[in-house]
């Protein structure tokens, strides 16, 4: 049995890491509102353009554009949203266990990293790493994306990478995210979206859309906007993400923490009722040895 | 009194106006173009330029730099990367951009990109417009 001393000194330094989890709890769940309502101030926007994308494109079908279909390069781009901080639970590795288990081939893949953890993990296994935007995570704003949509579009164009993808945190709700790898280049109309709205959108839908410039011009000029649009709607639903993951990962950790200590408890007391119970017989003993 | 349509505008960051209007002025990129209600359904690329907007004999105005407007039989929705009212610009900060964008196509020097301070002139002098 340990001694009462080292029960103690146990007991003392699971308090104070729990305070560290507690005071991280706490912060966490400021930076997750704060997050949430920044995520839900952009949604209308990613939506809205999303939709109008999708609807561009299918009703442009037959434009021979270079945005809509693959170059010759075999190589992929994967921009990684991670964080730059840890401590929060699966949520750098569930986004790195995406891109390993998926059917992208590794030497073909290359990463532009937005947060230092996922860059750090990839690397370590061999992934190509060509850009760092860890910075943008901290607080992002919608220049950032910009300035990296231009980057992958120019790599594009100049034939260095074939396809575009994305992989981020969805934000469902504060206890649900959900890693997730889409594909945003070349674009591809779905077709399964378009038939589901119903009623006056409908409507809308059926009637011809005029383009000013014409679809071609159009769609070199929306796709750049298209594609900064999405890298910032995931930008801050990740930064949701990350805070919502941190907050349960300290949640859970506060918990444990709470258990221990009251496990550690409960032993030291016993240990020093059984400290009490041999001195006294020790004494019991020492008097009837005299007497 | 004319008949009025619903206007949205969105920007990144949040939904900087919604509400009705009777007539929407701003600038694409093939010219400047003015809305009333049951205009042709239309989609056109904004350049960064003053938006009127037109609603019970009031006019307000704002800085829309860059984006893009779906324009349909009832209702008009402007995706702004950028949006802007009178009261948010820094008209200092703007005539200190202008002046910036100015001197670089001026100078006409290698390596200087022309686009970006073309675009740089343009939202400086979209915002100086708004204010005035």
């Amino acid at each position: 049995m340990a001694s009462m001393r080292d029960i103690k000194r146990r007991r003392i330094s699971v308090q104070s890491t729990q305070q560290i989890t507690k005071a991280m709890k706490l912060v966490s769940t400021v930076k997750l509102q704060k997050a949430r309502g920044r995520a839900e101030d952009s949604k209308p926007y990613f939506d809205c353009m999303y939709k109008t994308m999708t609807s561009m494109l299918s009703k442009a079908g037959n434009i021979e554009h270079p945005y809509l279909k693959s170059n010759d390069s075999k190589k992929k781009a994967v921009v990684v949203v991670t964080s730059n901080r840890g401590l929060a639970g699966g949520y750098n590795s569930n986004i790195v266990k995406l891109i390993t288990g998926s059917d992208l081939k590794k030497e073909d893949v290359r990463i532009y990293a937005v947060g230092e953890k996922g860059m750090d993990l990839l690397r370590h296994r061999g992934y190509e790493v060509v850009a760092d935007y860890s910075e943008v995570i901290e607080e992002p704003v919608y220049d950032d994306a910009r300035v990296i949509a231009a980057r992958l579009l120019e790599d594009f164009e100049k034939g260095e990478i074939g396809e575009i993808y994305l992989a981020y945190t969805f934000f469902k709700n504060t206890v649900s995210h959900i890693p997730t790898l889409m594909k945003m280049l070349p674009v591809e109309a779905s077709e399964e979206e378009a038939v589901q709205e119903e009623g006056a959108d409908a409507l809308d839908r059926i009637t011809p859309m005029n383009f000013e410039p014409d679809e071609e011009e159009a769609i070199t000029l929306l796709v750049p906007k298209y594609m900064s649009s999405i890298l910032y709607g995931a930008f801050v639903e990740a930064v949701a993400s990350e805070n919502g993951a941190r907050m349960q990962a300290m949640d859970s950790a506060t918990s444990n923490a709470e258990e221990m200590i009251d496990d550690l408890e409960l032993k030291y007391n016993r240990a020093r009722q059984s400290a009490i119970t041999q001195e006294l017989t020790e004494i019991i003993a020492g008097a009837e040895a005299l007497g | 009194m004319a008949e009025k349509f619903k206007l949205n505008i969105i920007s990144p960051e949040r939904s900087f106006y919604e509400g009705d209007c009777e007539f929407l002025e701003f600038v694409s990129t093939e010219g400047e173009l003015g809305v009333y209600a049951k205009h042709i359904p239309l989609t056109t690329i904004l350049e960064p330029c003053v938006m009127k907007i037109h609603s019970d004999g009031e006019e307000k105005k704002a800085a829309i730099l860059g984006g893009f407007v779906e324009i349909l039989k009832d209702k008009v929705t402007v995706l702004a990367e950028n949006a802007e009212w009178p009261g948010d610009i820094d008209v200092a900060r703007a005539h200190a951009a202008k002046k910036r964008a100015e001197d670089r196509l001026l100078a006409k020097k290698e390596g200087v990109d022309m686009v970006r301070a073309e675009a740089a002139l343009k939202r400086a002098i979209a915002r100086i417009n708004t204010v005035d």
